[in-house]
């Protein structure tokens, strides 16, 4: 009892107590949550109307983040392949904090959903046995499932490795083993289910294709592995962990690779819509093209495929690859191209045209952006919070007691 | 020094965790905790309209009416018919009669309580240019606006929700907060819908509406007469959609469109009854539904009237 | 076969074979249930019995325009049409069929029927014209004129009621 106080004590401690840099950040961050939070105040006062979504549109901006951020969770698993697979010992030790980052991307998934719900109150109706989710038939019940499963598993994977640590012990590899096993095929899974939801609904031509499941994955092992190389650089130069240039380059090789695949898909797409030209290709039409006058999404688009092509060959070039400034611009060009692609340029062709012919072109409101903004900045928090604990145990500096 | 800073620091923690705790507390007294806000809690905990007994859904609906009458100073009754036995309710829509006149349109809005401000609309009359794509609704037009009806070179098509046999909608609600009743209405229970919106994404006819603010609705406006399925007042953040009138139709009426059409283009009644106008109009006329590829196996047949 | 067995044989064979001809007329009839209740039909007020000013008025059975009374209707219906192909010129209660049978103004739904078949067909059916009552009990009919001015039955143009608003209209 109370070495637990004592250490209660030792972990706010932790969390009070840092450097300026520290404070200065979380107190960024505290603000956009803020902004956030009151900007939500007013959203669920007044209801969904004020962000930009209507009945054509029913899914806009909230949703095109929670899509793109389950990409980002499940690419914590491009790490761990390699690293306990194979053995790729500079990966290894950093596997961590990819987990810690799919714990942060699950949780912004997850209050997505929630704020984008209009009776959230009520979201306890999809639990099972309390509720009553509609499991097998809809899609949405398994996407609960499975996010719900991810974050668990990997929240006792890190929590449990990080706990033995930081009394000085080592981890059973009996104990997280099965679980790290487990979480490569759940984590597949998460974003299979997450492309189903699209794909399933025979309305929507756009998402109605085989191609969105495999499309969605090779993105996502771009942009997460990407946005983990940005931060692993960040850590390093912040702290004393040790991160090879070595694993850093393996996972912009792995990037390539999958931004490979991912254009390959998207070329696979577009020849499939352009050539046959069907009704059903409208969107795709709306979306690089425009349709009937209606344009808003095309250069979006167009400045995101760029950017994926440019990523695809700064990391597929060695000498670009192993070259900090181009590693990094080609992480952001991945990033944000990613961000477009499987964001907005995904959830909003599904509605254009809507199902009886309308095209209606859905912009998001300054409330959305700065909801949106306050989520972001709570995932950013909660990675810096749980970085806060992480890193020092990890380096050695933060122990916690016990009896022994 | 030092411990004397550190001191000081827990100290100043331990004010910091005074200062939580009390703001903690203050949260905690804004909680409808006293007896006054019990229907808070009672709307909160309010279980699955299937899963409810008899007595458990009167007292539910008494509780709605309270509501209903407290908010528009009007007397409403909540109805909880169900579904008559050996009736499957089909509609039958005459494309070669519809002037495109959109009397049906607010007949509904009128009938069935829907929110004025911000606009909803349960049917939508699509106008289609003779001698173009028919069956690509791209090609159509909803808003349009002249100063007669029917135009010459148009024709005019009104689709509202297609009550499927396979519904899509039934299929993706996470919650199970809508579905198939037996005489084959697709119903939703707006006190278990989550406003997830998934529905209206998996629904190929545009059918369902969403309010995405609190429906806006004058007391004078409000039809007293209604179903816990169907018309009675909604909220903010849940789905709604045609429901063939339920209120009406499980009482043997024609639905309001119905009656309200001045050209006798819609008609409607029970698939299962073999004297019934609606089994005479699939036997014989040259009936098609939308979007017919995609199964959903809707019961609202379009027609034209002349053939056999 | 003498002439006056012939005359005896044919008037006992009509005389059985009556009751025949007469349910065939009657099913003709028995077609239409007796439950088409209508409402009455949709007369000018006073128009109605016609033969309180056509009684013992000579019938003119050339067709011209109309002058002293009447005037205002202009016939639209029918190609090279006019007023006795409809109306009996003997007895104005009573519209006239083509084959010279004649009904009541309450039943013209027989005579709109020789020409529009299909529509009367539908109409029995309940499948034309608008629908009210109960779905499942009585029907409500109306006759043909209650919807369709028989003199000129194309449906005026109305005006729309209002487009919904476009959802970026909405606040």
């Amino acid at each position: 009892m109370f070495y637990l106080i004592k250490n209660f004590f030792i972990a706010l401690r932790q969390i009070a107590i840092g450097s300026k840099r520290y404070y200065i950040w979380v107190a960024f961050l505290s603000f956009l949550i803020l902004l956030g939070a009151s900007a939500y105040f007013d959203q669920s006062r007044r209801g969904l109307i004020i962000t930009g979504m209507r009945d054509q549109v029913s899914w806009g901006f909230y949703i095109s983040n929670f899509t793109f951020l389950v990409g980002v969770a499940a690419a914590a698993v491009l790490l761990v392949i390699p690293a306990y697979i194979y053995n790729f010992k500079p990966i290894k030790e950093i596997v961590l904090f990819g987990e810690l980052l799919a714990i942060s991307a699950i949780s912004m998934c997850l209050l997505f959903v929630m704020i984008d719900m209009g009776q959230p109150l009520r979201g306890w109706h999809i639990l099972p046995v309390i509720g009553s989710m509609n499991f097998p038939a809809s899609l949405l019940a398994w996407d609960v499932i499975v996010l719900n499963g991810y974050l668990a598993i990997n929240t006792f994977i890190s929590f449990y490795v990080l706990y033995r640590l930081s009394i000085g012990k080592e981890y059973k590899m009996s104990v997280i083993g099965p679980l790290i096993i487990l979480s490569i095929p759940w984590a597949v899974s998460i974003h299979t289910v997450t492309a189903f939801l699209y794909n399933g609904l025979s309305a929507r031509p756009f998402w109605n294709a085989s191609i969105l499941a495999p499309r969605f994955l090779a993105s996502a092992f771009c942009s997460g592995p990407a946005i983990m190389i940005v931060l692993f650089q960040i850590i390093r130069k912040q702290s004393e962990v040790e991160i090879e240039d070595r694993a850093i380059f393996k996972i912009a090789e792995l990037i390539a690779y999958a931004m490979g695949l991912n254009l390959f898909l998207l070329g696979a797409e577009v020849f499939k819509e352009f050539y046959s030209g069907s009704i059903d290709t409208y969107s795709i039409q709306y979306l690089y093209f425009g349709l009937h006058g209606k344009s808003a999404l095309v250069p979006w688009i167009w400045t995101a495929t760029l950017l994926n092509i440019s990523a695809f060959l700064l990391f597929l070039l060695p000498r670009t690859r192993e070259n900090f400034t181009t590693l990094n611009m080609a992480c952001l060009f991945v990033i944000i191209g990613v961000y477009i692609e499987k964001g907005l340029g995904l959830v909003v062709p599904g509605f254009v045209p809507d199902t009886l012919g309308e095209i209606y072109e859905y912009t998001p409101t300054t409330p959305e952006l700065l909801i949106t903004l306050g989520v972001w900045a709570t995932g950013a928090l909660i990675y810096t919070l749980l970085l806060k604990f992480a890193v020092p145990i990890y380096t050695g500096k933060l122990r916690f007691e016990t009896k022994a | 020094m030092k411990r004397e800073k550190n001191k000081r620091r827990e100290l100043s923690l331990d004010r910091r965790t005074f200062l939580k705790g009390a703001a903690l507390g203050l949260a905690g007294t804004a909680l409808p905790l006293d007896k006054a806000d019990a229907s808070f809690w009672e709307t909160f905990f309010q279980k699955h309209f299937r899963e409810m007994n008899d007595t458990e859904i009167k007292k539910v609906l008494q509780r709605l009416e309270k509501e209903a009458e407290q908010k528009y100073k009007k007397a409403i009754k909540i109805g909880n018919e169900k579904a008559m036995p050996g009736v499957l309710f089909g509609y039958g829509l005459d494309l070669s009669r519809c002037i495109g006149c959109r009397r049906c349109v607010y007949a509904c809005v009128d009938e069935n309580n829907q929110s004025k401000d911000p606009q909803i609309h349960w049917i939508t009359v699509l106008r289609f240019k003779k001698g173009e794509k028919f069956s690509d609704l791209e090609e159509s037009e909803k808003y349009y606006n002249p100063p007669q009806v029917p135009e010459k070179e148009y024709f005019y098509m009104p689709v509202q929700c297609q009550q499927c046999e396979n519904p899509p909608c039934v299929r993706s609600c996470p919650t199970q907060a809508t579905w198939k009743d037996p005489d084959g209405i697709v119903v939703i229970d707006y006190n278990w819908c989550i406003g997830c919106r998934y529905c209206m994404a998996a629904c190929p006819y545009g059918a369902r509406h969403f309010n995405w603010s609190e429906p806006g609705r004058k007391p004078e406006e409000i039809n007293p007469n209604t179903h816990y399925l169907g018309n009675r007042p909604r909220y903010k953040g849940v789905v709604e959609k045609c429901t063939f009138c339920i209120q009406r139709t499980r009482n043997g009426r024609y639905p309001a469109c119905v009656e309200a059409c001045p050209v006798g283009a819609r008609k409607f009644g029970n698939l299962l009854d073999p004297n019934s106008e609606m089994r005479y109009l699939i036997e014989h006329k040259r009936v098609f539904r939308l979007k017919e590829a995609l199964n959903t196996n809707p019961k609202f047949y379009y027609f034209f009237a002349y053939g056999r | 076969m003498s002439d006056k067995k012939r005359h005896l044989l044919v008037m006992l064979a009509s005389f059985f074979l009556l009751p025949f001809f007469f349910s065939l007329a009657e099913a003709a009839e028995q077609d239409i249930p007796k439950k088409f209740f209508v409402p009455p039909p949709p007369f000018t007020p006073g128009i109605f019995p016609c033969s309180q000013c056509h009684q013992g008025m000579p019938v003119n059975r050339k067709p011209r325009k109309l002058e002293q009374m009447h005037q205002d209707i202009v016939l639209k219906h029918m190609p090279d049409g006019w007023c006795f192909d409809c109306h009996n010129p003997d007895n104005r209660d009573k519209l006239r069929l083509a084959n010279g049978k004649l009904v009541s103004f309450e039943e013209s739904y027989y005579l709109c029927g020789q020409c529009h078949g299909t529509v009367f067909r539908d109409w029995k059916v309940g499948l034309h014209g608008k629908r009210t009552g109960m779905w499942n009990g009585e029907k409500q009919y109306l006759l043909c004129v209650h919807c369709h001015w028989p003199h000129e039955p194309v449906f005026k143009s109305i005006r729309p009621l209002p487009p919904p608003m476009k959802p970026s209209d909405i606040k």
